[in-house]
């Protein structure tokens, strides 16, 4: 699962899935807000064009056939400087009476050499995103570029808005320049230097892995928190850890703390400023900030989990726990100045010239076809499919939706006889039974209609 | 093709459900994305206008390779004075209708400006009928 650099430009997205183990179940094909998931022989099949790595299909799925791709664990030992980037929420996901500090001492047991909050630059960042919100001769409001999978959900589904993003990069891209540098003089060569990011997520994977609106991401690699939480707790659970480790953890000021979890940007801009969580509240405020229907607002945060980053997929705890654990934390940091002006004056030299992002590029799923003539025949065709199709949204053609099949339909990749409601229809007339049934046995796979009592299931 | 949709005077929580509509079909026709703001500005400021100041009305909507029409006609008081009623900031909305954030009055002047052609005709006592033409490839 290791990559290469040639291997950086092809990486689009971080979720796949593992054809071996996908029962063909569809639950994730039901909850995709960008309808990317189609099932074809007994199994989801993901288009890549659709999908914006949010992870709805991974908390759902109940075989574990989604996968998030991760880095090898032992590529950090070919780095002579071993940095953790480890998330502020990485610290609400463990019980109590583990206390930062030994997280991480348990980080530099398994190999890591030095351990930073993501968040510790985000002190650096606030006074930027001030301004820019401020001053920002672009449309408002001005969209949050923090949460990748909102970039990506702009990028396909509402690309008039593209133009609203906020063009800052992320704390993640800061702090890593921050730590390289301060490496770099304390006297590490830069290429033994390896940045390290345990993700919550799906999306920040992809936007390690082929970022948008900047060329390439300084970040090494990549590890999927909940692969990092068991090694971490099996470190303090099982060993005893090496008593000469003295790392200590660095506390953040209360709002970097807090910057990951809802409301943790809008509540440091000035202005009319809105938080919301949840893949699905988004796009139905989305729609209303395009039809202009909601004016007057300067400022969007847009995460895509529930909860923001404490909800994402790769996390190990409950959430809401999770958020109450790290407010309590703050309010306990409030009246604290954690962060001086000299780091501050590193971090901008760190960074110097490199905050902003490029223009972010729209590029539309929603179109029939870049002919608009073509595109018009297609819709016509369409909307004459829909009179016959039942309207039900049963997903039984392989298709999240009748009108996700009526738009299969014109693009080639699916039959009107797909339709378990139409088939019947049919088999009045001509179509025969056995007919009908190899046709369902394409989509679902032979397994689908043998008897099975051990179907997967999941809660979570 | 063609598209139409109903609205209800009054009905300020659906006043939206066109222009959405329409958005929908226009991104699925791969129209510029500058271009299908300003269609659904216009649209959705005359669906409000109607919501605010009508009984009924009925939206219809042609497009084709080249434009976008936009019909739309309604049975209400009718607009007396339409010169004026162009004007930015001006507003005969009740105060009821301001209350809920509507009746500013620079509807029309939006929409027009919004528009590439743009016809308004209107009867006292009887209604007011609006053509909204926008080309989609220039």
């Amino acid at each position: 699962m290791r990559e290469n650099t040639a291997d950086r430009n092809s990486f689009r997205h971080a979720l796949t899935i593992d054809p071996d183990v996908c029962v063909g179940c569809a639950h994730c094909m039901r909850v995709c807000p960008t309808e990317a998931l189609r099932v074809r022989q007994g199994k989801a099949i993901l288009q890549n064009n659709r999908c914006i790595d949010c992870g709805e299909c991974f908390n759902v799925c109940p075989s574990g056939a989604i996968v998030i791709k991760q880095d090898e664990f032992d590529s950090i030992f070919a780095y002579q400087h071993r940095v953790a980037l480890i998330p502020s929420i990485i610290i609400g996901q463990f019980p109590e009476d583990v206390t930062p500090d030994m997280i991480c001492q348990a980080l530099v047991s398994i190999g890591f050499t030095k351990i930073m909050l993501v968040e510790d630059s985000v002190e650096y960042l606030i006074p930027q995103v001030r301004n820019y919100v401020e001053n920002a001769d672009c449309e408002k409001p001005i969209i949050s570029s923090y949460c990748p999978a909102i970039v990506r959900l702009i990028q396909v589904k509402f690309p008039s808005l593209v133009g609203n993003l906020m063009l800052l990069r992320p704390p993640l891209d800061l702090t890593t320049a921050y730590v390289k540098q301060e490496l770099v003089r304390e006297g590490a060569a830069e290429e033994q230097i390896g940045v390290f990011y345990i993700t919550p997520c799906a999306a920040k994977i992809a936007a390690v892995k082929s970022p948008v609106g900047e060329d390439r991401s300084e970040v090494t690699g990549v590890f999927n928190m909940d692969y990092i939480y068991n090694r971490i707790l099996r470190e303090i659970r099982h060993k005893d850890v090496d008593p000469s480790i003295a790392v200590k953890y660095k506390p953040l000021s209360a709002r970097s703390l807090r910057w990951s979890l809802t409301g943790g940007e809008a509540n440091e801009v000035k202005g009319s400023c809105l938080a919301i969580d949840g893949i699905a509240n988004v796009i139905q405020f989305l729609e209303k900030v395009e039809n202009e229907e909601i004016t007057g607002v300067d400022f969007l945060e847009l995460r895509s989990c529930d909860q923001s980053c404490a909800g994402g997929a790769l996390t190990a705890g409950n959430r809401f726990i999770a958020v109450e654990h790290l407010h309590k934390d703050s309010v306990a940091l409030s009246s604290k100045k954690v962060v001086s002006d000299k780091i501050l004056c590193d971090y901008k030299t760190a960074n110097e010239g490199k905050t902003a992002l490029r223009r972010v590029e729209p590029r539309s799923m929603l179109k029939l076809d870049e002919d608009m003539g073509m595109a018009m025949q297609k819709m016509e065709r369409v909307n004459r499919m829909m009179c016959h199709l039942p309207g039900v949204d049963c997903g039984v053609c392989g298709a999240p939706s009748c009108s996700a099949l009526a738009e299969d339909i014109v693009q080639g990749e699916a039959t009107i006889s797909q339709c378990v409601f139409l088939q019947r229809t049919m088999e009045q007339n001509k179509l025969s039974p056995d007919h009908a049934f190899k046709i369902m046995k394409q989509v679902w796979g032979d397994d689908r209609f043998k008897k099975n009592c051990h179907k997967p299931y999941k809660s979570k | 093709m063609d598209l139409e949709f109903n609205v209800q005077g009054g009905d300020f929580v659906r006043a939206g459900n066109a222009s959405s509509q329409i958005k929908k079909v226009l991104k699925q026709l791969n129209a510029d994305s500058a271009i299908i703001k300003r269609v659904v500005v216009a649209l959705y400021e005359a669906e409000v206008n109607i919501a605010a100041h009508a009984y009924d009305g009925v939206i219809r909507a042609n497009i084709d390779t080249e434009r976008i029409r936009l019909l739309l006609d309604d049975n209400g008081p009718g607009i007396p004075d339409i010169e004026r009623a162009m004007t930015p900031g001006y507003s005969t909305a009740s105060s009821a209708v301001r209350e809920m954030g509507f009746g500013a009055g620079m509807g029309l002047p939006n929409i027009r400006a919004n528009a590439d052609e743009f016809v308004i005709t209107s009867e006292v006592g009887k209604g007011t009928h609006l053509e909204i033409t926008v080309y989609l490839n220039q």
